[in-house]
């Protein structure tokens, strides 16, 4: 076993992060579909997805790991930042990291997402940091492709059978529990906003809710009002699936330590 | 051949369909070229074929345009009739364009 990494979080960081750990997490559920998929043909679209994800994430790993050995005698890489973290050290979104569920909550989260991370890249384009801004330019054109794909799913499957529509209901019913982490807002995201590193989370609450609303008046699909529970997977406090995700992600990091094939 | 008159039996009302309907798939590689059939999928509406279609056919930078069309919209000829349309097409050597002296400036004609 490798031991784990402990990185030095300055809040940079940590908002590199929250949005690398995000599309690492939500890359890593969507892998499971590999070979699962309703239909070779979606399943191949999944996996894409994936790989996509896994692509910006490695940009933004790489990214935060120069920047928190800023000064120091060591850089993290992007396998050791994606691997060798504890859990507690990972910022995504707790929506991320929920089980990949059935298809229809795996469209809706993917949906959800894309938008969020499609409005955070859109903006990214003009981040302070050049090689952020070039990784935005770059993932915002598969962004906007998972949000169609996604959109055009959730619309198919709540108006397909009462079956599909009451899976859909079901989905949202649940996710929806998860919204407010995505536009909470704390010193991290003041901080990206002083820099100009990047947007605050909440600056982009109005864009996602109208973007999601066009989606689910054409699916006929009516959201829950928010609720006061705050998830805090970008504090750093994850769901209990964390835990599992991780060992099976780690594994083979830690037991073949910088592996390569 | 039908007349008309007589409508078709109503005997099997068509079965909700237990798959997608098959599509094929036509994949332009470079602006100018033409779109090339690569394939077939199967996708439940128009938009979720051109999607796949881009999704499978198109994940290695093949193509910067695709078409589909329902499988079962082409119409083609029967495999039966392949002596009948071609074969005597064997000994018309006379079709090709291959018995005009060519001016030597039009040489790469």
């Amino acid at each position: 076993m490798t031991a784990s990494i402990a990185p030095n979080f300055t809040p940079d960081v940590q908002y590199l992060l929250r949005i690398a750990d995000t599309a690492l997490i939500l890359s890593q559920r969507l892998g499971e579909w590999c070979g699962h998929g309703p239909a070779l043909e979606e399943d191949i679209a999944l996996t894409n997805t994936a790989l996509d994800l896994l692509g910006q994430t490695r940009g933004l790993l790489t990214r935060a790991g120069q920047i928190e050995g800023r000064g120091r005698e060591r850089v993290f890489d992007e396998d050791q930042l994606a691997f060798l973290r504890d859990e507690r050290d990972y910022r995504n979104l707790t929506i991320a990291e929920l089980p990949r569920g059935d298809f229809a909550f795996t469209v809706l989260r993917n949906l959800m997402l894309a938008t969020w991370l499609k409005l955070h890249w859109d903006r990214l384009q003009a981040s302070s940091d050049a090689e952020v801004a070039a990784i935005a330019g770059k993932a915002v054109k598969e962004a906007r492709y998972h949000q169609q794909h996604a959109a055009d799913w959730v619309v198919r499957l709540a108006d397909g059978t009462a079956e599909s529509r009451r899976r859909m209901h079901a989905a949202l019913t649940e996710l929806w529990r998860y919204v407010p982490e995505m536009f909470a807002t704390d010193e991290v995201d003041a901080a990206a906003v002083a820099s100009g590193l990047g947007p605050a989370r909440s600056a982009l609450r109005e864009a996602w809710s109208a973007e999601m609303a066009a989606v689910c008046d054409a699916a006929q699909l009516a959201p829950p009002p928010p609720g006061p529970w705050v998830s805090t997977g970008t504090l750093g406090v994850h769901s209990e699936h964390m835990g599992l995700l991780l060992a099976e992600m780690q594994h083979l990091q830690r037991s073949f330590p910088g592996g390569a094939w | 051949m039908s007349d008309g008159s007589s409508t078709p039996s109503p005997a099997a009302p068509p079965a909700a369909p237990s798959e997608w309907p098959l599509w094929e798939v036509f994949v332009r590689t470079r602006a100018g070229l033409d779109h090339k059939h690569c394939g077939s999928l199967h996708a439940a509406d128009a938009q979720l074929a051109i999607q796949l279609a881009r999704d499978v056919y198109t994940r290695r930078q093949e193509g910067c345009s695709v078409w589909v069309v329902r499988s079962d919209q082409i119409v083609a000829s029967d495999p039966a009739d392949k002596a009948m349309y071609f074969d005597p097409m064997e000994d018309k050597v006379y079709r090709h364009p291959s018995f005009y002296k060519l001016p030597a400036e039009v040489d790469q004609m």
